[in-house]
């Protein structure tokens, strides 16, 4: 088959390349959802400061010195963006769209992806990361919670699976 | 020698710039690999295309024999590496619910934003659904706190857990990929796709 896009196997040692360099340089692994976190913990601080004071959960990442937006990982997404925006630009694949199965309508499309945008934001605090931070990190560093990580969320997409199909194939 | 900004190699100062090098590198990796295409992620789970699967795994391994290699080499200090807690609860209910979002919402949220960068509008909705489920978790933090904390067991490790070294861990988590790749092939083969 024609693709435009890298090999996987390729892409994956690239990507596993990236990685490693995120151990040996900072110490630490990739992650996305953190950077999510310290967006709405900040916003929550300009709207209400003596909520996120107050609050056990906001109160963690605020008050005097901490500023959650000159993060790590904030740093890294911004340069995720970056990355992308050259990768699609390089392959041509720049535009606006809203990409769905001709089956639905782009409005189904879009409630989908609002209801599991939802969903994997909650479960990334609760799972304590995502699937970059927890799963694919953790894995790297042969931790537990990285196995379980990868095996609830891929366990539980492919139980799922049948019952979505209609929205995919 | 490494991790270099713990040991104070390189200044701290660096730290967020070379995670914004290491982002660009990220996102230009997950978008060239097709991660940025909602229906090439869905595909994993219907067997039309396993991308997912064979970055994924690749990644994994490729990051955890560089970590063994290195520190063979003292060329860092695994000890000074971070290792992500299990809290063994909210692991497996916060992956469940991630799990859901991912089959429903066609994205993560690195590859949501992946996608974002190229203009993919049911991405930046994706996005939003993201800060509104963080924000949820955040305002409902006080009722679900005793379950977070629940099944403490630290930063573990699997090879620790199982009493085998780092590297035979390695080694069976390799023999497993290359049978989930095996089986990803044959997968394609049998559901052919179009290219997205």
């Amino acid at each position: 088959m024609k693709t435009n896009y890298m090999n996987p196997y390729l892409a994956g040692v690239l990507l596993g390349l990236v990685l490693l360099m995120a151990f040996f340089f900072s110490g630490r692994g990739l992650g996305a959802s953190g950077a999510a976190k310290s967006v709405v913990v900040s916003a929550v601080e300009v709207v209400a400061p003596q909520h996120t004071a107050n609050s056990p959960y906001y109160s963690k990442y605020v008050g005097e010195g901490k500023t959650p937006l000159k993060g790590w990982l904030v740093f890294e997404m911004m340069g995720v963006l970056v990355g992308g925006f050259l990768s699609g630009a390089l392959s041509g694949r720049l535009n606006w769209k809203i990409e769905h199965f001709p089956g639905i309508t782009a409005n189904r499309r879009l409630v989908f992806a609002a209801m599991g945008g939802i969903l994997f934001g909650f479960g990334s605090q609760l799972g304590r990361g995502c699937t970059s931070g927890s799963a694919l990190t953790g894995m790297a560093v042969l931790s537990v919670a990285g196995f379980v990580s990868m095996m609830a969320i891929f366990g539980t997409a492919f139980a799922m699976a049948y019952f979505l199909r209609k929205n995919w194939i | 020698m490494g991790p270099l900004v713990p040991q104070e190699i390189i200044g701290a100062d660096w730290n967020l710039f070379i995670a914004f090098a290491i982002g660009i590198g990220f996102g230009f990796v997950l978008e060239q690999a097709g991660f940025s295409s909602s229906r090439k992620l869905a595909g994993m789970f219907y067997g039309y295309d396993t991308v997912v699967l064979k970055v994924f795994f690749t990644g994994a391994i490729t990051a955890m024999l560089g970590l063994l290699f290195f520190s063979l080499f003292g060329w860092i200090d695994l000890n000074l590496v971070y290792v992500n807690p299990t809290f063994l609860g909210s692991a497996i209910v916060g992956g469940i619910i991630m799990g859901a979002g991912f089959i429903i919402g066609g994205f993560c949220p690195g590859t949501s934003v992946c996608a974002a960068a190229i203009g993919k509008i049911d991405a930046m909705v994706f996005i939003g659904g993201i800060f509104l489920g963080i924000f949820f978790f955040a305002e409902g933090f006080p009722l679900i706190k005793d379950f977070y904390m629940s099944g403490d067991f630290g930063p573990m490790k699997v090879s620790e857990l199982l009493g085998i070294s780092g590297g035979l861990m390695a080694l069976l988590v390799i023999i497993a990929a290359l049978v989930m790749f095996k089986f990803g092939e044959l997968a394609e083969k049998k559901w052919p796709r179009e290219e997205y």
